[in-house]
């Protein structure tokens, strides 16, 4: 009796073990359930932009490239037609001025969107739920391929013979082509 | 040798219906089965927390070398923070159950084998029929049921160790950001990740669990053929765990 006791024990807290695992895994290592450790205290603040490209929730926020806090929310303005990014920045920064301006930006080269945030001038700072007012949109790549063949066709036959002009347009095509394979993703 | 070709072409046709039926008869079985909890606790000991070792070394050492071979390759691009999202999906998705089943075949499965067919060329199991036990309900399925259990667990184990082991490698020899690594990897990894790990594992255990008992209970008699059962079980394992492999992946995506 002894003997079987103690093997249901082992196997017991083998099984229970296993489920500890797959807990570990569905809750810590995805975006479901509570995450444990790392609790910081934050204040949120919300931003407006016109376009968000591929932002996703749990992006980070980050300002001269420092890691400040993580998008929490996306939802559209029915109003507008606008996207409202919630985002929670830590605590920690709680001196960031509320004239700051948010732009979209991509990590690397195929990496995904994050906001950046950069300093204004003013005296007050942002406060929780407070809204960021200067925003500036993800660069969509369609737009931009747009705009250059609208450029190109504007002045394609009549300053195909100059120099300079295909020169400075030229250099178009050599930054717009670098994001594509993070759009293909 | 049109004929010999044809012949063992019929031979594993046959050996397929053979093990298919084997698998009908312990699944009709298994309900009643499941009234003796303690055999298959006892087997659930032996299949899955004697693993636990190789299991969990193993699983460090594959994590440590995805963090090493991953963090090299994603430097090149300078997305080093996606290591954290490389190693868990990889892991989730093909590295624990196949590597975990692989193992389980060496470790488990081999002893599931050997000691079903020592019962069969020491006439145990003639004798267990003889006093109107059945031994498909009393020996073999619980061997079976046991390992079907333990193999899902331990492929999460495996996972979960691996992922240390790649941020062990990453994070504090490599200094990638522990932040990105986890965020990254929690903003990427979705339940469908984790749900085909566990879909694979639970697929690989049945067929590892199966061709360990059917080959240990169908071996000759004799030390040759233990011998014999024990080496088709790795080998047959370790294919059709493969061959599953491809085809599960293959219908997840």
């Amino acid at each position: 009796m002894a003997k079987s006791s103690t093997l249901n024990v082992g196997a017991g807290s083998f099984v229970l073990l296993g489920f500890a695992a797959l807990a570990f895994l569905t809750t810590q290592t995805t975006n479901h359930g509570i995450h444990l450790g790392a609790k910081r205290s934050v204040y949120a603040v919300t931003a407006k932009f016109d376009n968000i490209g591929d932002l996703k929730v749990g992006a980070p926020v980050s300002m001269a490239g420092v890691d400040v806090g993580r998008v929490t929310r996306i939802d559209l303005d029915t109003q507008q037609f606008k996207a409202v990014v919630s985002m929670q920045l830590d605590s920690k920064y709680n001196q960031i001025p509320s004239d700051t301006d948010a732009s979209i930006y991509t990590q690397g080269l195929l990496g995904g969107k994050f906001i950046g945030l950069t300093a204004g001038g003013a005296d007050t700072f942002l406060k929780n739920n407070d809204q960021i007012d200067f925003t500036q949109s993800a660069l969509v790549l369609e737009n931009l391929i747009g705009q250059m063949v609208a450029n190109f066709s504007n002045k394609g036959p009549d300053s195909a013979g100059s120099s300079g002009s295909p020169g400075s347009s030229g250099s178009a095509p050599t930054t717009a082509p670098s994001p594509k394979p993070e759009k293909t993703k | 040798m049109i004929g010999e070709l044809r012949s063992s072409l019929v031979g594993a046709i046959a050996g397929l219906g053979y093990i298919s039926l084997f698998l009908v008869r312990l699944i009709v079985v298994a309900p009643r089965a499941l009234l003796r909890w303690d055999l298959i606790a006892k087997q659930v000991f032996n299949s899955g927390a004697l693993s636990l070792v190789i299991i969990m070394l193993s699983g460090l050492f594959v994590g440590m070398v995805l963090g090493l071979q991953g963090f090299e390759l994603l430097q090149r691009f300078g997305s080093e923070e996606a290591l954290g999202t490389a190693a868990a999906i990889g892991l989730f998705r093909e590295l624990a159950p196949v590597i975990t089943s692989l193992l389980f075949a060496g470790r488990a499965g081999t002893a599931l084998a050997s000691e079903i067919g020592l019962m069969r060329a020491t006439d145990q199991l003639s004798a267990m029929e003889m006093m109107a036990v059945d031994p498909i309900r009393r020996v073999v399925v619980p061997r079976f049921l046991g390992a079907v259990i333990a193999m899902p667990l331990l492929a999460a184990i495996f996972s979960v160790i691996g992922l240390y082991g790649a941020q062990l490698i990453g994070v504090q020899m490599m200094g990638v950001d522990s932040g990105s690594f986890w965020s990254q990897m929690q903003a990427a990894v979705e339940l469908r990740d984790i749900r085909e790990g566990l879909v694979k594992s639970a697929i690989f255990g049945v067929a590892c669990s199966l061709i360990a008992v059917y080959q240990g209970y169908y071996s000759e008699p004799t030390a040759e053929g233990v011998g014999l059962a024990t080496t088709r079980t790795v080998v047959t394992s370790a294919v059709v765990v493969l061959i599953l492999d491809y085809l599960v992946t293959s219908a997840f995506l």
